[in-house]
């Protein structure tokens, strides 16, 4: 049978834009969430995007130029600058006309939750007209894994050794954007690309400042198989520990309702930063989850739509 | 052990049981080792949100009663410059690590530097004189930060400890002596009563006594310029009372705060000037050049600030030529030519960073140097 038949040419239905705008040879480890990230938010945005990334392992995974992988212009700052770098360059589109350009500053855990919260909390605090992406991978892997404020409780790093893990909830950074009042915040997750794609698509539609919190496992870091990646990324939202959500002007949305969630020890245990946990303080984890998820059915009860 | 390991046990031995420190290449290790070794002795090391909290902490911490440090490099350094200056002001014995890597900005994150030796002079805003020590050895790392944290104490001044990211990385055996034969100033805490004590009133030295938090002395401890009781006052004549003490009590006591190591440097006619991890690529130059046939010998300066300006007149009045080696193109050069004041050559071997100089071009300068005297 010819292969141009009409009959039995399938037709696949692409989820995703079908355009690949970061290219390959990037430098990022095997397995790592936040390359993909960078591909699928590079396919939500389209070229005419121009990036602020400070100081953070994209700062090393785009590759030294002219060897640059992510195909639209980055301008890389200092560390606790990225929203600061990106008002800057939003303010100076605007007043060239280029209001078609979309301007987004990409930035670890560690360049948001700590060093560059001021910048964030400043930028939010103005509105400026920017998309802030910071990528999660719960510690500051590029200078090698030492803890954040992000950093899960129970967790290891190098500066949270075994005897003295990290003790304490990360922090809670949607609830610090949505109480700047800024139209748009939400969560996503590197194994969900096409809500990741969709929420970017929004944003950029949206004037102001626009904030998602995209989850994304670091294998290094995490000391997970490589090929684990999607599967605990999953595994994050299927057991409420990173739940899929967006406020829009102040109005909750959970967009993934999981109906069984699991239960949170399937997640930790491919992870080798969790190894050491007893049952005791999985289950004080589990707990916390459990709290956290009911916080944020109340959140969208109270303040979800009409 | 490496250099940054051996600085983190060498702050233990002097008794620092407080770091606030953030991550950074390449001095990361330092607080890797603090996160599992200073719980053992009873300190507390917190990884803080930035550089601004981490060199601030400290503070807070020696004010609290505790010896304290923060370390980190390049771009982390020039955050900490405001609370240098707030250390200087409110004469905090504190020290502050900076593994030197290559800059400006974000630069050679993996590779040395030492062009950091300005900023650690003037870093800050105004006019201050503080003490830089420069290691080149984990054996020295392990020393000098005894020594640094004991000058702090002595003199109430921030003690800048300049490692480079060589030394920081460098691998060599360490001998950790017995406690009781480590020398460890303790902090010189005043023993009059509340009512006569004035916590910025000077010694004899220059230097005022302590007290600490909680013992029952109502004290301000501020960064506006002050009285003798800590109070602001915003006058001229106490402006110039202050900041005159605060230069004076490190430039006076230069001799006695100084370190340096001077080899071969009798006969020579040929003195080369280096720091860090440049002194050990300079021994390896001078060897060449005396197989040239050249007299040199080696001044290495531990203390780099403040200046040993009277040790460096001393080399250019006695005719010696100067040959400045350091991994920059030229802070500590400016210096050492201010005090050979035109009587002697003086030449700059420098570069930029991101490697150890290469033997021969400081072993060309030395050469170079000889023949400017002939």
């Amino acid at each position: 049978m010819s292969a141009g038949s009409q009959d039995t040419k399938r037709k696949i239905k692409l989820t995703l834009p079908e355009e690949e705008i970061m290219s390959p040879g990037h430098v990022a480890c095997l397995g790592c969430g936040a390359s993909l990230g960078m591909r699928y938010a590079l396919k939500a945005l389209g070229h005419k995007t121009m990036m602020a990334i400070p100081a953070c392992c994209w700062a090393v995974i785009d590759g030294p130029f002219p060897y640059s992988a992510a195909g639209v212009p980055i301008h890389h700052s200092a560390f606790e600058t990225a929203a600061s770098t990106a008002a800057g360059m939003t303010h100076a589109l605007s007043q060239l006309g280029q209001d078609d350009v979309t301007t987004m500053a990409w930035a670890g855990d560690g360049g948001t939750f700590d060093i560059g919260l001021q910048a964030l909390s400043g930028a939010a605090e103005r509105n400026d007209n920017l998309i802030y992406v910071v990528y999660d991978n719960e510690a500051y892997m590029n200078t090698g894994i030492q803890r954040s404020s992000s950093t899960p409780h129970g967790a290891w790093t190098t500066t949270t050794p075994v005897n003295h893990y990290r003790k304490g909830q990360k922090k809670n950074i949607m609830e610090i954007m949505v109480a700047h009042r800024i139209p748009y915040a939400a969560t996503a997750n590197v194994a969900f690309p096409e809500d990741f794609i969709r929420k970017l698509q929004k944003a950029k539609e949206i004037k102001g400042m626009k904030f998602i919190h995209l989850y994304a496992p670091c294998p290094t870091g995490w000391k997970h198989a490589t090929d684990k990646t999607i599967e605990i990324a999953k595994l994050a939202t299927q057991t409420n520990t990173f739940p899929i959500y967006e406020v829009e002007n102040g109005v909750y949305k959970i967009n993934r309702k999981i109906k069984n969630p699991k239960p949170v020890a399937e997640y930790l245990q491919y992870q080798g930063r969790f190894r050491h946990l007893s049952d005791d303080e999985v289950a004080y984890i589990q707990s916390e989850v459990d709290k956290n998820w009911e916080r944020l059915l109340k959140l969208e009860q109270a303040f979800g739509e009409e | 052990m490496d250099g940054d390991h051996a600085c983190c046990e060498g702050a233990l031995a002097a008794g620092c049981r407080f770091v606030a420190g953030y991550p950074i290449t390449p001095s990361t290790a330092v607080v890797e080792r603090f996160a599992r070794r200073i719980p053992r002795v009873g300190g507390v090391f917190i990884q803080m949100e930035d550089e601004l909290a981490s060199s601030i902490a400290i503070q807070g911490a020696v004010w609290a009663g505790k010896k304290a440090m923060t370390v980190t490099s390049g771009p982390g350094y020039s955050l900490m410059m405001e609370h240098i200056g707030l250390a200087v002001m409110t004469e905090c014995p504190c020290v502050f690590v900076n593994v030197q890597r290559g800059g400006p900005s974000t630069g050679l994150p993996t590779l040395p530097g030492q062009a950091d030796m300005m900023q650690a002079r003037w870093g800050s805003h105004g006019d201050y004189e503080i003490i830089a020590l420069c290691p080149d050895s984990p054996q020295e790392c392990f020393d000098f930060m005894i020594d640094a944290f004991n000058l702090s104490e002595q003199y109430r001044v921030p003690v800048m400890f300049m490692m480079d990211e060589c030394i920081g990385h460098m691998i060599e055996k360490v001998t950790i002596p017995e406690a009781d034969k480590i020398d460890v100033t303790p902090r010189n805490y005043t023993k009059l009563p509340p009512d006569q004590y004035l916590p910025f009133k000077p010694a004899e030295n220059m230097v005022p006594e302590m007290v600490k938090a909680g013992d029952g002395y109502r004290i301000h401890v501020t960064g506006l310029t002050h009285d003798y009781r800590g109070y602001p006052v915003m006058s001229a004549d106490c402006q110039e009372e202050l900041v005159h003490r605060l230069v004076n009590k490190i430039n006076r006591n230069e001799e006695k705060i100084r370190h340096i190591i001077a080899t071969d440097i009798e006969d020579a006619d040929v003195v080369v000037i280096a720091y860090g991890i440049t002194a050990r690529v300079a021994v390896d130059a001078i060897a060449l050049a005396r197989k040239q046939g050249v007299k040199v010998g080696l001044l290495r300066l531990v203390v780099v600030w403040p200046f040993p300006e009277a040790v460096i007149r001393d080399l250019a009045n006695k005719g010696k030529a100067l040959v400045m080696a350091e991994m920059n193109y030229g802070q500590i050069y400016y210096e050492v030519e201010r005090c050979a004041q035109g009587k002697v050559p003086v030449l700059l071997a420098g570069h930029g960073g991101g490697d150890v100089h290469k033997t021969e071009a400081i072993a060309e300068k030395i050469v170079e140097a000889n023949k400017c005297l002939s």
